[in-house]
Parts: structure tokens; sequence; C-alpha cells
């Protein structure tokens, strides 16, 4: 099937097999392997990515869905040459340490602070809960998306 | 993982969706959230040779109230349910069930309407809707009907919609008195499904008494578990701890569990219990804070 889809601000057009998934199409068809494949079956987050600003399973969505849609993958956070905060604060918070599901985690965090650039520790932990961290232990995660947002008000950006 | 190969329909209207789905019958599976569909379908649990996807269907994006009850549209969210101001001062079963749904990236996705028809015994949605009376709406090209949801469930993930029929919405009923409800919900991690999920409503007259209860269970049965002995045993009966004790040993005696990773039967069992004397207890606070 043809579709149009917004990937990271640029329209791509593609023919798709309608049970393509959407991370599949992101990673093997688009290139962009910062979307990974974790658990597959919609227990890790692993696989999140932003889809009209909206953090959702890329592995649990076909990518004829994302026909007319807007995507945003880690490889969008990135402005202008300057990382987003939450990826600055990540940096500097080590609040990851194999990265597997840290470009879940950061588009989690972001979508996060575009509602509410000031989120408490239970108001981050309920938003990363649908995202698996083996690693860390979660708490430099934590922090980092926190520090992320004050980063973000004291910039007003 | 890839599913089997399927043809893909998306539709704009719902005139449209229930035009493929009579052209297909049998054959069509509504595509919604698709965060129970899409991995059964990967698992080849499911197979269906058509998807009709709904989602650009904004007419079924809503919750509101009409004629007297709730109506939840079979595009809204669980995230739409999570943050909706009006299931919140509307019913206190589904207010506190919904963040308990899944993880909140699926919420961001999956349906309440799918999730319900759907009939997963470890699903959380369809013992909300048995505790407190909800019914299906399902239409399809020929016409609407509006099935009570003990009809609706029939077993391990079957419903009683016919080919060519699809959930359009559910309609909960309004409180008729001082009322309350709870869904108290035990699991590993967030995310996972139900160790054990009881659902509480309850309604008192005039007097204080039991004039509607209602309780149902998750994850202990081949299917969502209304207990109607509990609630028929509990009607007209004096609200309080040594009535709820009763009803919770009626529902620990009724369910039949299976002994698995996430417990043996003895311990959810005694959960059940424990959660419906507390889930009614929560419910009790809430009818008296209403008087």
């Amino acid at each position: 099937m043809h579709i149009e889809t917004t990937i990271n601000g640029t329209v791509h057009a593609a023919e798709v097999e309608p049970r393509t998934l959407l991370v599949d199409f992101i990673r093997t068809d688009m290139g962009l392997t910062g979307t990974h494949i974790g658990c597959d079956t919609t227990s890790c987050g692993a696989c999140t990515v932003l889809v009209d600003g909206t953090p959702m399973k890329s592995c649990t969505m076909f990518a004829v869905q994302a026909d007319g849609h807007e995507i945003t993958t880690v490889e969008g956070l990135k402005q202008g040459g300057e990382l987003h905060p939450v990826q600055k604060a990540f940096k500097e918070h080590h609040g990851l340490q194999c990265g597997f599901c840290t470009s879940g985690m950061m588009l989690v965090g972001a979508a996060l602070l575009e509602k509410d650039p000031t989120p408490d520790d239970d108001e981050v932990r309920w938003a990363i809960s649908g995202n698996l961290c083996r690693c860390t232990g979660y708490m430099n995660i934590v922090a980092a998306i926190q520090a992320a947002g004050a980063e973000m008000n004291s910039s007003g950006s | 993982m890839y599913p089997p190969a399927f043809e893909y329909r998306a539709v704009g209207s719902l005139d449209e969706a229930l035009g493929a789905l009579a052209e297909v019958g049998d054959d069509g599976r509504v595509l919604a959230g698709g965060q129970s569909l899409i991995p059964m379908m990967k698992l080849r649990l499911a197979a269906p040779g058509v998807l009709v996807d709904i989602n650009a269907v904004e007419e079924l994006h809503y919750i509101r109230e009409s004629n007297g009850h709730l109506a939840i549209g079979a595009l809204a969210r669980h995230a739409d349910v999570v943050d909706s101001d009006l299931v919140t001062a509307t019913n206190h079963t589904m207010a506190s069930a919904a963040p308990w749904v899944a993880d909140p990236l699926v919420r961001n996705r999956g349906t309440l309407c799918g999730s319900v028809a759907h009939c997963d015994p470890e699903g959380d949605w369809n013992s909300v809707m048995l505790a407190v009376g909800a019914s299906v709406v399902a239409r399809s090209a020929g016409g609407e009907r509006e099935i009570p949801i003990e009809e609706f469930l029939v077993d391990f993930f079957t419903n009683s919609l016919q080919p060519g029929e699809m959930v359009t919405e559910v309609r909960v009923p309004r409180y008729t008195g001082p009322s309350g409800g709870a869904y108290l919900k035990l699991e590993r991690k967030i995310g996972d499904y139900a160790t054990v999920g009881v659902a509480t409503h309850l309604t008192l007259d005039d007097a204080g008494r039991v004039a509607d209860a209602g309780l149902a269970l998750t994850a202990v049965h081949s299917h969502n578990l209304k207990v109607t002995e509990a609630e028929r045993m509990m009607l007209g009966e004096v609200a309080g701890p040594e009535l709820f004790a009763e009803a919770a040993a009626i529902a620990a005696r009724t369910c039949e569990p299976d002994g698995d990773i996430r417990g043996p039967v003895e311990y959810k069992r005694a959960v059940v219990a424990e959660y419906t004397k507390r889930a009614f207890a929560t419910a009790l606070a809430q009818a008296r804070g209403a008087n």
C-alpha cells in the first residue's frame, strides 16, 4: 500500500505491505535504528516513538497506520545540530548504561515535559512506567528528566 | 515477529466501517487501538483476513453523558478515560480502574471498547462493566442492538457479536442514589496482567441499606466473573464490614483461579477475599461522603 508519513519533519512516501510493523518500517526501510526492538510483545517500551506527539509502541502499530501522521523517533529530538535538553541531561546525569531503553525513555521524557515542565518524582516514574530499564535502577533517569525540565524552563524553550 | 498477511481497509466514517464489515463478514475484524489484537496476530493466535481500521472515525471518539448514562465511544482511548473529568465525576469504579489498565504507552492507543470486546479474562474493564451493570451497543449495516454486558461476555476471548457487527459504544448507568465503587488490582509490575482484580459498586437507599451492589473479578476464572450470589445477598442489608466479609467469602468460594507464576490457588483466593472487603469499604466511604 502507498503511504505518506512525516518522520522527524520530513515527508516520506513509501510502499508497504499492510502487515509491516511500524518499528520495522522505521528501522529497515528508513534506516533509523535508534528505535529498538526489545520484547516485541508490547511490554518493554524500547520501540517507543511519538505519533503526533504522543508516545506509543511502534511494535504494536502497522506502518500503514502512520499514513498521514507525524512520527518522531529519537533521531528527531536533536534540533539544529543541538541535542535536546533531555538528551543532554541523560548524558550529564548518567541516565543510561547499556542504552537499549534510552531512546524510548528520552521520547517519553520529552513528551512528558511538553505537558508538564516540572514533574515531581512520582509523575516522572508514572510516565516512564511503560518503559523497562534493566541497568540503571531508574534513579538517574528520573533525575535526568527533571533536570531537562528545569533546563527548558530556565532557557524559556 | 510478523503477523499473517491480511487485507487492510482504513475507513473514514462509521457507515463505511459497517459497510466493510457487512461485506467481509466473519473474516473481518475491527482495528482500533490494536494493543491486544496486534500482539495476538504476531503470536499467530489470531489471523483475521481483513482489518477494518477505524482510527480515523472521529465520530466514535467521545466520552459523554446521554439519556441518563455515561457513553464511551469505540475510539475513546484508555488515556482519555483516565483524563476524563466526566468519568471522575460520574463513576468511581471506572475512575479507579482506568489508571491501572496496562501501561501509559498502551493507554495512549488502546481503547476501552476494544478491551471490552476482546473478552480477555485477565482484562480489567469487563470486571468494571459487570460490577456497574454496563451494556454494549453493537451496530451492523442492518441496525443497532444494546446488549447487557453479562450477555455480551460469553466466555474466554468470546463475545456475542454476530458477523458484520462491531461495538460502537459502552453504556454505564448513572448512579441512582449515594454510590461508590473501586477497582483493586494486584500486579507484579505495571503493565502486567492482573494476578487478581476486584471491581465493586455500591448504591445505598435512604435508610442507608444496600439498594444495589456489584462485584466482579479479574483473572480468576475463564472469563471476568460476576459474583451474582454475593450481589443478591447484599441487597437490603446494612452495609458494613460484616456484610463485606460475607460477600468476600462468597467471592473466594466462587472463583476458580489457576495456580501459575503469579501465585498458587489459595493465595489468589485470599487476595480475592481481602480485596473484596477493601474495595467495598472504599465504595461505602464514597457513598456516605455523597450523602
